[in-house]
């Protein structure tokens, strides 16, 4: 279902240059906003079905937490960093094929005709994308709590966890906006989705990595960056503060934030390149 | 009937061809159920020393039963994403007009999902070998796993196809695949039954997907279980979507 939204630009006048860029990053995120809470039914499947495999691994799983060592009673509070990661992965599909929409239907190019500033458009296209992944993530939080999921880390660790999903969130939203600038068609997008699922498969997601048997899936999961967004996530909820866990985390989201970001504002350069 | 098998022949081989010369349809086909294999095979085999946990072949043959299940039924599922695709190109409603024997169309999708999942059964088959997986069943047994990987493909493809074509558009994908999804990991997916407790376990109990998991287990491990059950289960399943598929066609029919 396309979706066509205005934009409603800043008033003429001489802002400094941040103001500048500030008003019109909010003028491209409204409408990116917009265009994502139009679209309702695209918002419930993302959504939904984390929700469905957490309810299902969590009680299908159940039987690891026998295993000798594992770190919890409860696979629910070990799985949970999951859906987080699963959303912030949709998410990056929701912004990437929105973006390569609006390069498609030639959207993009007759903003390159406006005086709008390349980083407005890009962080402003990002927008809707990253409240959408606030809002999941929101909801898996109190899915969570309400499954019975407790937070070693209390309160405080389930504010640090909606704070490092949001960055998570963001970091892959960015990766989808570079994957549409480079190819610009929502297709080649989707079609590359699938490969970020492979790094969730291939991650310390089902079970910790000090018990995964075989060594060569457990040498993957460990050079695998998203094993590491995930242990930062389910250290609030199983083991409390752990610093090194969430620095790491943190860490990796922020990489993945800046080179994605980096390498977007490049590619919207090139096309953006008025001729 | 001569009519029959051309539109079916005819359909089929459309629908393979087109698998096989379009790497973006192809790929993802074969390898979802490597990935699936190897996530669950390689990434959970600890499961396997969960107390009371036994079978003899192992994990990486408990899991490539489930695998080799579900690339049977994602099978059937993607044959019902090109028909609904056909919908949507326009390409259908062309074949519904020149077709003189219009159940040969469904006879001839089916056919399609089962030579596909035929390609991606092998590869999975092959990758488990590699991977070591010991095989206890006898000869007969392992056909009768392969014989279940068929009747599970052939249901999903009349599911898909009874979906796409009351709904005739792409947007039908979810809801073609959603249950199919559900229902596979619904049953005793990681642990066999008597492990699960809880909710799971009630429903693993009633779902009619368990038999079929266990039987197929049962036969790789040369010990069959419900066998009976299982095939019986899935000729129910079969005739029910039979009619539920010619149903979709009517509608498609009527549609114009």
């Amino acid at each position: 279902m396309a979706v066509e939204t205005a934009i409603d630009l800043p008033r003429a006048g001489h802002p400094s240059r941040s103001a500048g860029l500030v008003e019109q990053t909010l003028a491209v995120g409204r409408r990116s906003v917009v265009r994502v809470f139009r679209q309702r039914a695209l918002m419930i499947f993302p959504m939904i079905f984390p929700l469905i495999l957490f309810a299902i691994n969590g009680s299908a799983l159940s039987p690891a937490t026998r295993i000798p060592g594992f770190p919890t009673d409860n696979y629910r509070d070990f799985l949970l960093a999951m859906p987080f990661i699963q959303g912030a992965m949709f998410v990056s599909i929701t912004a990437g094929v929105d973006l390569a929409r609006d390069i498609e239907s030639g959207f993009l190019n007759r903003l390159a005709m406006t005086p709008l500033r390349g980083e407005a458009m890009l962080l402003g296209q990002l927008g809707g994308a990253l409240l959408l992944g606030a809002v999941q993530a929101i909801v898996y939080l109190l899915v969570g709590v309400a499954t019975g999921v407790s937070f070693a880390s209390g309160v405080g660790g389930a504010v640090v966890l909606l704070v490092l999903s949001i960055v998570i969130s963001f970091a892959f939203a960015s990766l989808g906006g570079l994957l549409a600038l480079r190819f610009g068609t929502g297709e080649a997008v989707q079609g590359i989705f699938p490969l970020l699922f492979v790094t969730l498969f291939l991650s310390s997601s089902s079970l910790p990595r000090n018990l995964i048997k075989a060594t060569w899936f457990r040498d993957i999961a460990t050079y695998n960056p998203v094993s590491y967004l995930i242990e930062a996530l389910r250290s609030l909820v199983i083991t409390g503060w752990d610093v090194q866990a969430l620095a790491l985390g943190f860490g990796f989201a922020s990489l993945l934030l800046v080179i994605s970001l980096g390498l977007s504002q490049s590619a919207m350069r090139s096309r953006l390149a008025r001729t | 009937m001569s009519r029959f098998f051309n539109v079916a022949r005819g359909v089929a081989w459309r629908s393979i061809h087109n698998t096989v010369v379009n790497p973006a349809i192809l790929v993802p086909s074969i390898v979802f159920p490597l990935f699936f294999l190897i996530a669950f095979a390689g990434g959970l085999s600890r499961i396997s020393d969960v107390p009371n946990f036994n079978y003899p072949p192992g994990y990486t043959a408990f899991q490539f039963v489930f695998v080799f299940l579900q690339s049977a039924a994602f099978g059937g599922v993607f044959t019902g994403f090109a028909i609904a695709r056909d919908f949507d190109s326009g390409f259908a409603r062309r074949l519904l007009l020149s077709a003189p024997r219009r159940s040969g169309i469904i006879a001839g999708y089916a056919i399609g999902a089962l030579l596909r999942w035929m390609l991606t059964g092998t590869v999975v088959t092959i990758a488990a070998l590699i991977a070591g997986m010991n095989v206890n069943g006898s000869g007969i047994q392992l056909f009768g796993l392969i014989g279940l990987g068929v009747a599970m493909n052939l249901a999903a493809a009349l599911w898909a196809c009874g979906v796409a074509m009351f709904l005739r558009t792409e947007q039908a994908g979810a809801l073609i695949q959603m249950p199919v999804f559900v229902l596979l990991f619904l049953a005793p997916v990681y642990v066999p039954l008597s492990l699960l407790t809880g909710w799971i376990h009630a429903v693993a109990n009633l779902n009619p997907v368990t038999p079929v998991l266990e039987a197929g287990r049962g036969l790789l491990a040369g010990s069959p279980v419900k066998v009976a059950i299982a095939f019986a289960g899935l000729a129910g399943a079969a005739m029910l979507l039979t009619a539920f598929a010619r149903r979709g066609l009517a509608s498609a029919e009527k549609a114009g």
